[in-house]
């Protein structure tokens, strides 16, 4: 993959597939805190991770370019640190990144973000036209799902969401057959390329990059582009301005399940030791006692 | 083809970064490879920065590291189980322009350490573990072999910055594997205070001034080690840190010690109303001089923690891995500008930067104290911090007894706490002559 004299990475592959990825670069959910005063996100020294989901989808366009040739971007919008997230990206394999970060782009919902990033997809497609644009199903931090279908919807592209398997694609008669995970079933669909996939968890595994792609994405410019060189010409349709989501409230959440109580007892056989449990736990909720009362009686 | 740096680092803590930033900064090609999932993602400290160690690295640091707050009041506590005895030391003179010392939360400034290396124009790669050095037929290392498809990466030399275990250097013969008594198991927590709180509970003006409190006798229970509290902007770190031998002979579990600690009558008001934020623990290399391994060969030299470059006495760390990082640093750009190999015999100057540094020069002062402290533990951690305390309650409590027979009841409590007045100027004799 690599031209090791230069650490440049090889001229892109003009024939095959010309895949897109987007990513989300995230906090990572299991190392979260809420700031006990403020209720707001800790972001500070929270470690980020690209979207979990974003991976699959990732891995899937990888194979997709090993198996047909073709190369494979990632695209991502966020701030300035995202580009992290790229360059790991760029580790697993990708050939190239593309960033797109500007301030009118923040507070962006998902109908600013689908319009910034089909507006970027369109500005890459002017080198060579897209076949396939993928992202995972959501991401972990908004969980909405939306974007995928956002940017099918503003590009014009068959939209192919919860992707569970991709069975086969023609170049020639530029088709693909995949899998949809669908209510009560799989559903198997041909579609035209170009299209979007939105892919769900657990369609692959994810590869480690070898070295050599650990130092060429080390080595790797990647391209940074403002509101403007990716190619929007309205930026009212951006960030805060181009978003009719108002988030009303914040609260960090009530804990679910109140402190375990320790039950004492003197009792010494187990069907005492059931009874003061029990008592406790109808002393603590009548309508159980009441409810298993009524069906005794039934 | 394979790729070829002048100098690959092992590790991305602070003697990895020191290196890796000063190398690059000179102009050589550098690698440095860190397990981690990101730089130093596995980098754990108490923590206090030496900013003089860093400034002879990155003079500039302050414009834009994250520090937390700097220190301008060193207190030294000596527990017993109800009481501390303790000593403060605070002075407007730290409220300078260059300040000495700060606390700093690492995963924080290690980011920002990272981020220089990679300016001054390493490549660092991450979620890579080196697992072997590579040699060629006279047994120089010239390369390392990694957990990664794609062979074997080249370098003129390897820095082994890899950490208290040396498991690198451990599996290439290079240095033997630690022994308990070497090494003390820290725990760590982390707690979320407001900095206001934080201010009125340690009397702080501003808010960046800070407290460090380093503490010795029971809150180890007896073994070997200390605890230490440390303000941050908002947040204290509380730990406590005993020898690993020490743990598996008497059974103790580090979080009942740190439990036991936070609950001490001194310090619980301290943390009254915080909140948990993280725990951690770690290794900390407490061998001293005598556990210092082979530091160079053919191709290869150790700095930092992998070295025992600790001053535990002074619970000083960070400052000898940077130092010993630069001077690592410093000596292969000099070699490389005369076009000589990096060889055993060439990396004297590495050596000898060292001896005439006040890295070598502390680790021999305090050479034998680590087993005159191991040899003594059950008076230096127990009896003497119970009878200190002891004696001070009698001096202190007004109870109508005569002055000179509280003196006497003073001396009582200490004689009898060792058995003998013999027995106490045998022990004060020892750690005099090891802390010579």
């Amino acid at each position: 993959m690599t031209d090791d004299l230069t650490g440049n990475p090889p001229k892109p592959d003009t024939t095959g597939l010309n895949i897109v990825v987007c990513i989300k670069q995230v906090p990572d959910s299991a190392q979260i805190r809420v700031h006990p005063v403020t209720n707001t996100i800790m972001r500070q020294g929270v470690p980020t991770i690209i979207n979990p989901y974003d991976l699959y989808a990732l891995e899937e366009a990888l194979r997709l370019r090993d198996q047909y040739g073709g190369a494979v971007t990632v695209l991502c919008m966020g701030p300035p640190m995202a580009e992290d997230a790229l360059r790991r990206a760029l580790g697993l394999g990708a050939d190239r990144a593309v960033l797109i970060t500007d301030r009118r782009f923040a507070g962006s919902d998902t109908l600013a973000t689908s319009f910034a990033l089909a507006t970027a997809l369109t500005t890459i497609a002017q080198d060579r036209p897209i076949d396939i644009v993928f992202t995972g199903k959501q991401t972990i931090d908004g969980d909405t799902a939306q974007v995928g279908p956002g940017i099918a919807r503003r590009l014009g592209l068959n939209q192919l969401t919860y992707v569970s398997a991709i069975d086969s694609i023609d170049l020639g008669k530029r088709e693909l057959v995949v899998r949809r995970r669908a209510e009560g079933g799989v559903q198997v669909l041909q579609s035209r390329l170009p299209c979007l996939i939105t892919v769900m968890e657990g369609i692959n595994d994810l590869r480690r990059g070898s070295i050599q792609d650990l130092l060429r994405a080390a080595r790797a410019d990647v391209t940074v582009w403002s509101a403007e060189q990716a190619g929007v010409t309205n930026p009212m349709m951006c960030g805060l301005r181009g978003s009719p989501t108002v988030v009303k409230k914040v609260f960090a959440p009530s804990p679910r399940s109140e402190p375990a109580e320790m039950v004492t007892t003197e009792a010494k056989r187990p069907a005492q030791v059931a009874e003061a449990v029990l008592d406790l736990l109808f002393a603590r909720n009548p309508k159980l006692e009441a409810d298993l009362a009524a069906r005794k009686g039934a | 083809m394979s790729e070829h740096f002048d100098a690959i680092v092992v590790g991305a803590g602070p003697s990895g970064n020191a290196a890796a930033y000063t190398m690059a900064k000179a102009g050589l090609s550098v690698l440095q490879i860190d397990r981690g999932e990101y730089p130093g993602s596995k980098n754990v400290q108490g923590a206090i920065l030496y900013a003089d160690a860093l400034e002879r690295i990155i003079p500039d640091f302050r414009e834009d590291a994250p520090l937390e707050r700097h220190v301008v009041e060193q207190r030294i506590w000596m527990l017993d189980d109800r009481a501390h005895t303790g000593t403060h030391y605070r002075s407007d003179d730290f409220n300078e322009a260059r300040p000495n010392r700060y606390t700093i939360l690492r995963a924080q400034f290690d980011k920002w350490f990272s981020k220089k290396v990679r300016e001054a124009g390493a490549l660092v790669i991450t979620e890579t573990t080196v697992t072997g050095l590579v040699r060629n037929e006279a047994g120089a290392v010239i390369g390392v072999q990694t957990d990664r498809e794609g062979g074997p990466v080249f370098a003129r030399v390897v820095v082994l910055a890899e950490g208290v275990n040396g498991l690198v250097a451990q599996r290439a013969g290079l240095r033997p594997e630690l022994k308990p008594n070497h090494v003390a198991l820290a725990v760590k927590e982390t707690h979320f205070l407001s900095e206001e709180k934080v201010q009125e509970r340690f009397n702080l003006a501003g808010e960046d001034d800070g407290v460090v409190i380093e503490v010795l006798g029971t809150v180890t229970s007896g073994m070997v080690g200390t605890g230490f509290l440390y303000t941050n902007k908002e947040s204290i770190s509380i730990g406590v840190g005993c020898l690993v031998s020490d743990y598996a002979e008497t059974g103790m579990a580090p979080y009942e010690l740190l439990d036991r600690f936070k609950r001490h009558p001194s310090v619980a008001p301290l943390l009254r109303g915080s909140e948990m934020k993280e725990y951690v623990a770690h290794l900390i290399p407490e061998g001293g001089y005598n556990a210092i391994p082979k530091l160079t060969g053919d191709g290869w030299l150790i700095v930092g923690d992998a070295g025992q470059f600790v001053n535990a006495v002074h619970r000083e760390g960070s400052n000898l891995a940077m130092t010993t990082g630069r001077m690592a640093a410093e000596a292969i750009i000099a070699l490389r500008k005369a076009d000589l190999p990096v060889s055993e015999a060439n990396l004297k100057i590495y050596r000898d930067a060292l001896a005439e540094s006040f890295v070598m020069q502390d680790m021999k002062k305090y050479r034998h104290l680590p087993a005159t402290l191991e040899k003594n533990r059950d008076a230096l951690f127990g009896a003497y911090p119970r009878a200190l305390s002891s004696a001070l309650q009698t001096l202190f409590r007004v109870d109508g007894t005569a002055k000179r027979d509280k003196e006497k009841q003073m001396l009582g409590i200490v004689k009898k706490s060792r058995g003998s007045w013999w027995a106490v100027a045998t022990d004060m004799f020892k750690v005099a002559r090891a802390w010579r």
